[in-house]
């Protein structure tokens, strides 16, 4: 019964024998059958042949030349299907040695993490240690794939087959593409080296794919031409993360290519967004173990959003599935595989219906492979890939005895073994004894007794053969009596024993009546129907201080204040301000509005929020340093909703920020200016119509001062020079080119190039020492635009008459120097002396601690070359407004702006002051007492947590060692994956 | 032959930076001075409204309310401070100016040495008077610091200084006053490089790390006892730690570790113990005050350590310790702790936003320190017979709109408030005037 003789092919030659074909049938009857996770039938027949279901239901008709095996009691599912493996793929391992500019091959794409013609059967070899463990969690077929890469190529759907060989094993050769946003292993190439790089580097190679396609390019490029060929086939995405989740989506959408999605469990954190992408997820059930949290020193350093992840990632599916958010499951990602079952039921406790959770592991990844004809169910036609188990195979008891594929056989656990169990008496030579046996068809216990004496015994039991070894009843000796019986006979053990002495006699052991098995006390506990499971309220963002409910725009009068308008009038004093959908609807005295809540200001300042122009929070990445330019990656590709550091700019008074790209290369990224609306999502974050920016650099920086190895043009300030002329150059042809109308070949960075010489977008230029500041104005002017901001600017001072004649704004530092050698002349009177000189001068904080005090910093532009107050607090709030194009929008208490508003304890620049209330758009995002509350709710919410985590260990189960986590602070010279940061 | 010419590059560049003259130095005080009419800020928790202070020989001779001490006015200079403050100058504790110029320049870097065990590396001989940074440092009204090594388990020893000196020996107002260590890390990290998970992870080796300690801090003793016929310098160095010449400053932040540095420090004998960054004091406050420890608390304006800190958690940190009763002093390590030590006023200023008084906040940054250094029989408030080390603000130092000096003195020399900052801002601002 085990297998069948392998399907050989016809045109095989064979010298080994003679040709024959098995044509019998097979057929499973009796049996409960669950043909799809809509359809069961009772009673049922499964009739199989060639690896095939020929009919299945309660009136098949049976050839006769059909074997039969009675599946009585026992039910029958298709087998699984893990869309996202490796199987049968030996991953690369890392290159070592330099990094390099350019591409290790030619005839292919440019970038050598690109390889779409990458064809995973070219290194499958098929793994039958793994099949079988894949086997005994119940899956018939894989999809295997080439991990490496930002495009990987094709990956083939395998059956998992121990009996035959590839020819039949092969499901399909080429059912998907991958990809991720991860590098090669294989290569060194540098560029992409961040998310948004990758993000840049895709979207670029779609657009060359088509004008490839259209027959534009002369030369031949393999990795295009696969691409182009591998459109049909579905497109899988390995992102791993909600946040990667819907950044590939977005990537995928630009080209009207929906790929499938690899998530990362924490989708429940975000569902709407999720469920927008419309994209099917495939979802690991790698959840979190418990943290061992019995040290309290150690528990104490966890965050409550690790402990949360453990708590909520359980419900994930079923949220999923709540939101009609279609998934599958996937082994991949599991440290140890037998996991997946232990995980798969945790998620039906938490209330994954069952019938959701044989969809996501048979229909859907069937459905997605275009497959469903073949697998998935067991209609007919369908691989004869099936379990059969001893019931409900969603229950933990539940036993699988037989995983076939393609109509061979796997045994996992043996179906005929008859169950022994249950009190036995048997003699040898007069004396009588009682035997007791447990556990027989998984690990089978004896225990015998005579005259009331407990007898050492050992027992085993295999192919229906039990094999007892005893001791004697006398104590004093170390005898052992063995016996050997067969239980093909229900109600008995029938064979023989073996004496001390060594004389054989024959062995019969009578199973007793079934005794009515009282019911213990604590099977009756355990029916006691059990509490909800408790799940921790997901906020937005999913950690400490973030909102249950997202907080509503409110009609807010604050009466009596000391108000800072920035604007003709002054500061005011004893004035009120009303607040009205969101906009500031009126400054005066003895306002009043029936619906407004009331807020006394006596004695408190109100000013327009804090807009830092340099900041670096809230990105998951700031450098795309793989080449001199990267004009065509964007932070808003990398927002993190989710950064603590949000929450506490808020706490400082900030409202709006800008996020730079790093200053890795002369010409860097575009930026993100967002809005700090605690809770909304990344793309909520970006300000509607937000205005066009990009970062540059200059110095000591883009020259990789620091660096290592001089292999990245430029080298010196020089070089800076040409890098800008050369592609201003080259973005005028391109311009020139795409404005007369003929045909283009599109290019995401000359395409944001252009937009600077047209004036559409504006350059924010990290800088430090004249003579490149100069050199940048002098660059501009010759290309006919104008630099918009030198950011962080620190000799600024030196040719302030060139700026103001040129006309672009300086942000700087309050008072930082002396980190390198090319700020030795900073001073902190940088920005009274432009300012004095005419220049529009912001402060910024390119610091995610410093921003939380900007206040402070523009009141340093007092004490450092006399600014008068007024004018000092513009420096932070109408001055970045003005630099970022916003002041139309923010940046002043003037009536029909933005509600974006701070509620000051104190004269906002003392240093005795303190946000009291951070309003942006009417919302209150940050409030001193609600914070207060916070506090003692995240406290409470921890202790519960702990409580729980310390359930779990008592009960025996895994945990983990407690993790400490620590945001990284990014500044200019952050890159992915690394540690360490500076100016 | 290339790193040479960088080396040359490197080295011609540091000329250049330091052709620019740094202040001279004040000289000696030669003529007696009042400063009248000013607020004075003791510096001990007290203010005298319309006072004197009368400065002879470099010491307070007299200080007091104006009413009641008629001025003497023998051959002496009379400062008018009507509605103006006067502060002792302000120490930074745990500092490191002077020993690094320029944070990425590694040529202008003596902040550390190799190895673990480093109790006779010396700070003071290191100390660059001519730094660029150190006179930055005086129109703030920071006049005084410690100065301290860094790095290694046990970094090595420091010197207190003034800032406005010729040479190391001129500057060093107290040598050697302590040796300072970093306890073992409750967590590590992983090797990321090496495909190990980089978050924190409790620290495996910490038992390890402090046995090792332990035999360090016992065999130095075991040497100190004996004949010393074979000199062990290291050993050497950590004599005054077991005969209460020198303080023992243990780094460390959190809970665990800072109970277990107190008592390993007691259980050694050592008599004068400070923690330094000590984040999570907060939670020993009771612990601290029985074993009589001070504390140097770390930078005020830092981010919370952890996600779920609260916010306000680094600014509100001195109230508690205050409130407790411990002997509290702020400290700048950190990121660009150098130049920004000239902030320091204003890391006691955020205190006082965060729950303390004023005069609370500035003992933080001058009787205190001054206390837990040994240097205050002559500095750290203003009293007769103490040195005149203090300044002349035209309003409260410890906010950055008024702290703006008008004179500052060590020692009763009156100071130039001029720095390499100050003279590019009149240069530039007289180019750009001159061209309007």
């Amino acid at each position: 019964m085990c297998s069948f003789s392998l399907f050989a092919q016809d045109y095989f030659p064979s010298n080994a024998g003679v040709i024959a074909n098995n044509t019998n049938y097979t057929a499973f009857t009796n049996a409960t059958i669950h043909v799809s996770p809509t359809e069961v039938i009772n009673n049922a027949t499964l009739l199989i042949k060639d690896g095939k279901v020929v009919s299945v239901g309660q009136s098949v008709s049976i050839p006769k030349n059909t074997t039969t095996i009675d599946l009585s009691g026992k039910t029958i599912y298709p087998s699984f299907i893990d869309l996202y493996t490796t199987f049968g793929v030996e991953k690369p391992k890392r290159q070592r040695g330099e990094s390099q500019y350019g591409p290790s091959r030619s005839g292919f794409y440019w970038n050598d993490h690109v390889m779409p013609e990458q064809d995973v059967m070219t290194t499958f070899k098929y793994d039958e240690k793994s099949a079988t463990e894949l086997l005994n969690l119940g899956f018939g077929t894989v999809n295997t794939h080439f991990p490496d890469g930002v495009v990987r190529g094709t990956g083939a759907l395998i059956a998992l087959n121990n009996n035959a060989d590839n020819a039949m094993r092969i499901v399909d050769g080429r059912t998907s593409q991958h990809f991720s946003f991860s590098k090669s292993a294989k290569s060194n190439q540098s560029y992409p080296s961040s998310i948004m790089g990758s993000m840049a580097l895709l979207r670029q190679m779609y657009l060359d794919a088509d004008w490839y396609a259209a027959g534009h390019i002369n030369t031949k490029d393999l990795s295009l031409e696969a691409l182009n060929k591998n459109k049909n086939l579905l497109q899988i995405f390995e992102a791993g993360s909600r946040m990667n989740l819907l950044r590939a989506d977005k990537v995928g959408d630009a080209y009207n290519i929906q790929y499938t999605i690899l998530g990362g469990g924490d989708e429940y954190e975000r569902i709407s967004e999720v469920k927008a992408t419309n994209a099917t997820i495939i979802l690991p059930l790698d959840f979190q173990l418990a943290y061992n949290v019995e040290d309290p020193f150690l528990a104490s350093t966890l965050s409550l959003s690790d402990m949360r992840s453990w708590n909520q990632e359980p419900h994930n599916p079923r949220l999923l599935a709540e939101n009609g958010i279609n998934f599958t499951f996937t082994t991949h990602g599991l440290k140890s595989k037998k996991s997946f079952k232990t995980n798969l039921m945790k998620a039906i406790e938490m209330g994954l219906s069952k019938q959701k959770a044989l969809e996501a592991l048979t229909t859907i990844p069937a459905s997605l492979l275009g497959k469903s004809d073949v697998l998935g169910t067991l209609k007919t036609g369908s691989y004869a890939n099936f379990l059969i188990t001893d019931g409900d195979i969603f229950e933990k008891k539940t036993k699988l005895y037989e995983n076939w594929v393609q109509g061979t056989a796997n045994i996992i656990s043996d179906r005929s073994k008859t169950d022994i169990d249950g009190d036995y008496t048997f003699k040898i030579n007069n004396t009588a004894y009682e035997l007791n046996i447990s556990g027989s068809t998984s690990k089978p216990k004896a225990k015998i007794k005579s005259t009331d004496k407990d007898l050492s015994t050992k027992m085993s039991y295999k192919d229906n053969w039990a094999t007892l070894t005893f001791k004697t009843a006398d104590s004093t000796k170390q005898e052992y009596i063995r016996v050997v019986a067969n239980a093909s006979n229900h109600n008995a053990l029938n064979g023989k024993a073996i004496l001390p002495n060594g004389n054989e006699l024959p062995f019969n052991a009578l199973k007793a009546k079934q005794k009515e098995a009282p019911k213990k006390d604590g099977k009756k506990r355990h029916e006691v129907i059990k509490d909800k499971p408790f799940m921790s309220p997901i906020s937005y963002p999913n950690l400490a201080y973030g909102f249950e409910e997202k907080p509503q725009s409110e009609t807010l009068l604050f009466k009596n204040a000391t108000v800072w308008t920035n604007e003709k009038d002054g500061v005011l004093e004893n004035t009120d301000v009303l607040i009205k959908d969101g906009k500031i609807s009126k400054i005066g005295k003895n306002l009043s509005n029936k619906k407004a809540k009331v807020i006394d200001a006596t004695g408190k300042h109100i000013t327009a929020g804090i807009i830092d122009e340099h900041s670096h929070i809230a990105a998951s990445s700031i450098n795309e340093g793989g080449q001199n330019s990267s004009a065509e990656v964007t932070i808003e590709d990398v927002i993190n909703d989710e950064s603590i550091d949000i929450y506490r700019n808020l706490a400082g008074g900030v409202t709006s920020i800008q996020i730079l790209h790093g200053s890795a290369n002369p010409i860097g990224g575009r930026s993100a200016i967002i809005k700090l609306k605690w809770g909304e999502s990344a793309e909520n974050l970006i300000y509607d119509n937000s205005p066009k920016f990009i970062k540059f650099a200059l110095g000591e920086n883009v020259k990789q001062s620091r660096v290592r190895r001089n292999a990245r043009f430029p080298q010196s300030r020089m070089g800076v020079e040409q890098v800008f002329v050369d592609y201003f150059t080259r973005a005028k042809a391109y311009d020139d080119l795409k404005k007369s109308g003929q045909p283009y070949r599109k290019d995401i960075e000359m395409e944001t190039l252009a937009e600077i010489l047209n004036s559409e977008r504006f350059i924010s230029c990290h800088s430090y020492v004249q003579s490149e500041i100069n050199m940048l104005m002098k660059v501009a002017e010759q290309f006919d635009f104008k630099i918009n901001t030198f950011t962080h600017i620190l000799e600024g001072y030196k040719v302030a008459d060139k700026m103001k004649d040129h006309g672009v704004g300086g942000s700087t530092f309050s008072d930082w120097w002396a980190y390198k050698y090319e700020v030795n002349d900073a001073i902190p009177y940088n920005a009274a002396i432009m300012h004095n000189a005419g220049v529009t001068v912001a402060i910024n904080s390119d610091d995610a601690e410093m921003s939380r005090r900007l206040n402070q910093e523009a009141a340093k532009s007092v004490k450092y070359g006399g600014i008068s107050e007024e004018e000092a607090w513009k420096f932070v709030t109408l001055n970045p407004a003005k630099l970022l194009h916003l002041d139309n929008r923010v940046g002043s208490l003037k009536v029909g702006k933005d509600a974006d508003v701070v509620l000051w304890t104190d004269h906002p620049m003392s240093i005795y002051a303190k946000a009291e209330k951070t309003i942006i758009e009417g919302v209150t995002y940050f409030d001193l007492e609600q914070d207060k509350q916070m506090r003692e709710a995240i406290k409470k919410e921890k202790s519960e947590l702990i409580n729980l985590m310390l359930q779990d260990k008592n009960k025996g189960m895994q945990t983990q060692p407690v993790k400490k986590k620590r945001e990284r602070l990014l500044h200019c010279d952050s890159m992915d994956n690394e540690q360490h940061s500076a100016h | 032959m290339k790193t040479l010419n960088y080396i040359h590059i490197t080295l011609f560049l540091l000329c250049i930076t330091l052709s620019f003259a740094q202040q001279t130095p004040a000289p000696e005080q030669t003529k007696d001075f009042a400063i009248v009419g000013a607020t004075a800020h003791i510096g001990d928790g007290t203010v005298i409204e319309n006072s004197i202070i009368i400065v002879s020989d470099g010491k307070i001779t007299t200080i007091g309310p104006e009413a009641s001490t008629p001025l003497t006015k023998q051959a002496m200079t009379i400062i008018d401070a009507k509605d103006k403050h006067v502060y002792p100058g302000f120490i930074v504790a745990n500092g490191t100016l002077g020993l690094v110029e320029v944070d990425a320049v590694k040529a202008s870097v003596d902040l550390s040495e190799l190895g673990t065990y480093n109790p006779h590396i010396r700070s003071i001989i290191a100390y660059n008077t001519e730094s660029k940074v150190v006179e930055s440092m005086r129109p703030n009204g920071v006049l005084l610091g410690q100065v301290v090594p860094r790095g290694g388990r046990i970094s090595g020893t420091s010197s207190v200084v003034q800032y406005d000196a010729w040479n190391w020996e001129d500057a060093a107002i107290k040598m050697d006053d302590g040796i300072h260590m970093n306890w073992p890390s409750s967590f590590s990290r992983g090797r990321w490089w090496l495909g190990e998970d980089a978050g924190l992870k409790p620290n495996k080796q910490y038992k390890k790390q402090v046995t090792e300690l332990e035999a360090y801090f016992t065999e130095s003793k075991s040497y100190n006892k004996g004949d010393k016929k074979e000199s062990h310098l290291p050993y050497e160095a950590m004599s005054g730690l077991f005969d209460g010449s020198k303080r023992l400053y243990i780094n460390v932040d959190d809970e665990k570790g800072i109970t277990d540095a107190v008592n390993f420090a007691k259980a050694q004998g050592v008599s004068k113990i400070t923690i330094v960054g000590a984040y999570q004091a907060d939670k020993l406050t009771s612990f601290l005050k029985e074993n009589n420890v001070s504390v140097f608390l770390r930078r005020v304006h830092t981010r919370p350590e952890l996600e779920d800190d609260d916010y306000d958690l680094p600014f509100k940190l001195a109230k508690t310790l205050v409130d407790a009763g411990i002997l509290v002093a702020l400290e700048p390590s950190g990121q660009m702790e150098r130049m920004n030590s000239r902030n320091l006023p204003f890391y006691a200023g955020t205190t006082v936003a965060h729950g303390l008084t004023k005069a609370q906040a500035l003992q933080l940054i001058t009787e205190n320190p001054a206390k837990i250094l040994g240097i205050d029989d002559l500095y750290g408030t203003l009293k007769v017979g103490k040195s005149a080390t203090l300044f002349i603000s035209e309003g409260d130092a410890l906010d950055m709109r008024t702290n703006i000096l008008t004179h500052a003195f060590i020692d009763g020399r009156n100071l130039s408030l001029e720095t390499h900052q100050t003279e590019l801002w009149k240069r530039y601002s007289e180019k750009l005037s001159e061209k309007k």
